[in-house]
């Protein structure tokens, strides 16, 4: 026995502490995958041994290990044996190693929760805080439940450092388990007028986290912060204030007009000496108060807006001086502050245009920069600055700089940008259609790039609703179908590749406009396209099948009814290809086509006129469709949703799942509770879910007749009156159009209607204003005068009848912090009278049938 | 804050504190991405990038960069202050410190950010009070492992 004492103790005498670890680490780089298995078998060793100090050094190389990127949560075991050690050393230990590592799947959490609870109310501040830290990191919704109650009293404990800890986790703790937001909030609140400044600060930021999910259930502290904020010399207590006015002001506008005197005050004397300062000593901490002042600038402004017609004075001026000094910052050569500068300007631009679109200049200046996060922020910004008149010169930029661009993130980034920009509000901002397509091919130049498909819906888009523009669509289209680069470029998914497909598509349904069908059906027979992907090979067959239509559709008739018989065994002899395509869709299609053809071919030998029957196969028009509009089909009367359709199963078979329930604690309890209900709550409850479950199912056949509409002509589609346009631009344009020519038309058309409208004015005001003098009316042109090239005949998206558009199914269900939303007003403050607060949390306890907590409060 | 890691020139992380329950192998995805990301980076550009839908803040210290990983409402300059605040205490408790320092006591490192930021939040923005916390502590442990240094319990 004495010689195993002994034997223990040499062998501990040579166990690796952390720091020989570390220098065995670095001393065997070569092999280090084998040195440090080894080591974990040592560790493994030493795990076995019942000397706490040698479970907590190995837990302590563990943690090490994890760090370097092992996994250890074979030990969590052995972790919460350290943790339950009574020596603050290993405690501490334990405690790092399971923050690290231990996550809700870990299943020996359940045994840390009397631990942590002992920790919690030791004497020793020390345990307790390292047990609070060490919960935050792997706090679960059972142990916030546990726990919620230890940590709430903790909130009041002498000592302020685990005063601050305990506020601080509160927040995790709200997050995990919602329900302990309302007992513990008057506590909170309280915590906001502690003595100790850390608490204070603690208590602030926990409140701004949760007021800015929430903001209307925190209203009624304004008055409180508003005093902190006046007093509080604090930086750090003072951005996080304003922030959270920031969330407040667009709810309560009369806090906006209050805030914006200490504002003002607040930006005059800080930032200017901040920023001055802030070159020379690099104190960030003073400018970090630049960002979320604009934010709350903005929102006040807005609020205030919104509140009077007849605007204050004040604060179109704070507005102007925020994006004075923001322009500073954007000049300045630091560059984190020319990016703020960028985001706070980008912040600005949502609500006020205006002020920030005459810093246009400097914003492309900076798009010109070499660090590509201020180039992004710079795109954002733009995105806000285009109006009718420079998207054409913006989009030029940009595409100097596609062409630049190194990287082909940036470049992609770019891409979207451009497209971005251009289709907004519904191509708001193009004047000349022309000009946008010419553009897209543009793009299609681009090499390896992900957005393919992009730019293939942004063609079909502008094609269908486009009506005007088609034919210039199909001309390019077909010039795209033979072009051969795009057949031989990358053929990954959303490659450039894509938009061949959209390429397929138009040729195919706007053949009419093409100006020779057989050289695109041709085209896009062509062996090489096989080598496509396959939806796009779908695409091609069935557009080559209306093609056919169409060319029949020309050549019979005429004498030539050659060339149509020619067409058809063009596509006798190319289809087979397809035939043998691995795609399903492919196969199907071609097969079915082929067979057509060759039904038409023995007709034609027939000399018998087909082309209006195989031209009916493609009739109609397809327009686009809302994508909420399945969901806003209305039921029709006599038809009831929830009626069942076959005999509801009987009672007897929830009989049989009962036994199931045995192993789990409070499970038998609510099964129970759950008979007793009456039978009427349990329908609608399955009701409600057989409801949600159809709503997303996209098999289910709803039985409405009226689903039928949706795809047709007549209702929803506002056709704007056709006026005759005079195009300045020829149709037929020979090669690839560059984009720039279009430029100096728009120029020229421009300056024509100018001059016109100007020789109508001076008439006019000969006529009218004689004597009194000329008036210059060559002011900046504005939005409204300048008629677009093309007439936008925009045709939009088709809705049910009656149909509301809506966006209120976007939300995450998931997200924590909507269970937070609950209005804190209700519940009633009494500090003092804690036995009813007592009462009141057992009451609430008791309703959800939670029976740990009433355990608690008896105990 | 989500999570906060250190690494250094060549890639080898020095310390990880994630205040977001992640598991294991998305840890390591999210490490090895973001530090490819950071150490692309050339040292005239801004402190500040977007990385997935997270805003990230790094600072590089002689041969060690401080990354972390807020969300897109916090503040980012508040961020770079905290990064400082943290290398400011380091510097104190450890004397100048180097990256060595780090590699050898790392528990210390996590101890001493344990104390400064709790839950991703700045939990004492007094370097006095941090400092004197960890000390006490410190102190604590000596006075327990003189007690209990004997080989057998």
């Amino acid at each position: 026995m004495a010689l195993k004492i002994v034997k223990g103790s040499i062998d501990r005498m040579f166990d690796k502490n952390l720091q020989d670890l570390v220098r065995g680490i670095r001393n065997h780089k070569e092999d280090e995958a084998k040195y440090i298995s080894t080591c974990i078998d040592e560790i493994k060793q030493e795990l076995k041994q019942d000397n706490i100090a040698v479970k907590a050094n190995a837990v302590c190389k563990l943690t090490y290990l994890q760090m370097l990127g092992y996994d250890i949560s074979w030990a969590a075991f052995n972790i919460v044996e350290v943790m339950s050690s009574s020596k603050f050393t290993y405690k501490r230990i334990g405690y790092l190693a399971a923050s690290q590592c231990f996550h809700e799947g870990t299943d020996v959490i359940m045994l840390t929760t009397n631990q942590i609870r002992k920790d919690l109310s030791s004497p020793n501040q020390y345990d307790t805080g390292v047990a609070l830290t060490g919960l935050s990191c792997f706090v679960t919704p059972d142990l916030a439940r546990d726990l919620a109650n230890d940590i709430m009293t903790l909130m009041s404990h002498t000592k302020p450092y685990i005063r601050k800890k305990a506020v601080l986790i509160m927040y995790k703790v709200f997050l995990k388990y919602p329900e302990s937001l309302r007992p513990a909030f008057p506590r909170l609140k309280e915590k906001l007028e502690d003595p100790d400044p850390g608490v204070q600060s603690a208590a602030v930021n926990v409140i701004c986290e949760l007021a800015r999910r929430n903001p209307k259930n925190y209203l009624s502290l304004a008055p409180l912060f508003f005093k902190l904020m006046t007093s509080s010399t604090n930086n750090w207590v003072l951005i996080k204030i304003i922030k959270l006015f920031g969330a407040l002001t667009p709810l309560e506008p009369r806090l906006g007009k209050k805030l914006i005197e200490p504002l003002t005050n607040l930006i005059h004397s800080r930032l200017v000496i901040t920023l001055h300062r802030a070159s020379v000593e690099k104190n960030v901490c003073l400018i970090g108060l630049v960002l979320p002042i604009v934010c709350v600038c903005v929102c006040v402004s807005n609020a205030v807006l919104i509140s009077l017609s007849s605007g204050m004075p004040n604060h179109s001026a704070s507005i102007q001086l925020c994006v004075q000094k923001l322009r500073i910052l954007i000049e300045d050569s630091d560059q984190n502050l020319k990016y703020l500068g960028l985001l706070a300007m980008s912040k600005i631009l949502k609500t006020h245009p205006k002020s920030v679109q005459s810093h246009k200049d400097l914003i492309l200046q900076c798009l010109d920069d070499k660090d590509e996060s201020i180039r992004l922020r710079a795109l954002d910004l733009l995105y806000g600055m285009v109006s009718k008149k420079n998207l054409m010169e913006i989009v030029k930029k940009l595409m100097l700089h596609v062409d630049k661009a190194e990287g082909t993130t940036y470049r992609d980034e770019l891409l979207t940008k451009i497209i971005d920009i251009c289709s907004q509000s519904n191509y708001q901002y193009i004047t000349n259609f022309e000009w946008y397509i010419s553009i897209l091919v543009e793009l299609t130049r681009l090499e390896g790039t992900r957005h393919g498909h992009l730019i293939a819906s942004q063609m079909l888009d502008v094609a269908i609703r486009v009506k005007a523009i088609r034919g210039f669509a199909v001309a390019q289209m077909a010039m795209l179908l033979d072009s051969g680069h795009l057949l031989t470029g990358n053929m990954q998914r959303n490659g450039i590749c894509e938009v061949l497909y959209a390429a397929a598509w138009i040729c195919g349904e706007f053949s009419e406009h093409l100006d020779d069908p057989m050289q695109t059906l041709e085209a896009m027979l062509r062996p090489k396209v096989a080598s496509l992907p396959g939806h796009i090979q779908a695409v091609y067959v069935q557009n080559a099948a209306k093609l056919f239509a169409t060319v029949l559709q020309k050549h019979e008739g005429a004498t030539d009814s050659q060339a149509a018989q020619d067409t058809s065994q063009l596509l006798i002899e190319r289809l087979p290809l397809f035939v043998q395509s691995a795609n399903l869709e492919v196969q199907e299609r071609a097969s079915c086509i082929l067979q057509l053809v060759k039904y038409i071919q023995k007709l034609q030998q027939k000399d018998v006129e087909v082309a209006e029957e195989v031209s009916a196969l493609f009739a109609g028009e397809l327009n686009p469709v809302a994508p909420k509009a399945q969901k806003k089909v209305p039921v029709p009367e006599g038809l009831d949703l929830d009626a069942w359709i076959n005999e509801p199963p009987s009672e007897s078979e929830s009989e049989d799942e009962k036994p199931k329930a045995v192993f789990a604690k409070e499970e038998p309890k609510q099964s129970r509770a759950r008979h007793i209900e009456v039978d009427e709550k349990e329908l609608a409850r399955r009701r409600e879910a057989r409801k949600q479950e159809q709503a997303n199912n996209p098999f289910y056949i709803k039985s409405s007749p009226s689903s039928q509409k949706v795809y047709q002509d007549a209702p929803g589609v506002e056709h704007i009156p056709v006026v005759q346009i005079d195009l300045s631009v020829p149709l037929k344009v020979p090669g690839m159009p560059m984009s720039e020519q279009y430029l100096k038309l728009e120029e020229e058309r421009r300056q024509k209607e100018r001059a016109d409208k100007k020789k109508k004015d001076k008439k006019k005001k000969k006529r009218e204003k004689r004597g009194k003098g000329k008036r210059d009316d060559s002011g900046p042109e504005s939005e409204e005068d300048i008629t677009p090239a093309h007439q936008v005949d925009i045709v939009t998206e088709e809705m049910p009848e009656n149909a509301l558009p809506s966006d209120d199914d976007d939300k995450d269900p998931n997200d924590p912090h909507k269970a937070l939303d609950i209005d804190l007003d209700k519940y009633v403050p009494s500090a003092e009278n804690t036995l009813h607060k007592v009462t009141v949390c057992m009451l609430h306890a008791e309703k959800q049938g939670d029976l740990s907590i009433t355990r608690h409060f008896l105990v | 804050m989500q999570f906060m890691l250190l690494f250094s020139r060549q890639g080898k992380l020095r310390l990880q504190k994630w205040y977001v329950p992640l598991s294991d192998k998305e840890k390591k995805k999210i490490t090895r991405e973001l530090v490819q990301t950071v150490l692309a980076r050339k040292p005239k550009m801004c402190s500040f990038l977007e990385w997935r839908d997270l805003k990230i803040v790094y600072k590089r210290y002689a041969s060690l960069y401080f990354c972390c990983a807020i969300e897109d409402q916090d503040n980012e300059l508040i961020t770079l202050e905290i990064i400082h605040r943290y290398v400011e205490l380091l510097d104190k408790y450890f004397g100048s410190v180097c990256e060595l320092d780090i590699i050898f006591n790392f528990e210390k490192a996590y101890f001493i950010l344990d104390e400064f930021l709790l839950g991703g939040e700045a939990q004492e923005t007094s370097k006095k009070n941090v400092l004197k916390a960890i000390e006490q502590a410190d102190l604590l442990q000596e006075v327990s492992h003189h007690e209990g240094s004997r080989f057998v319990d």
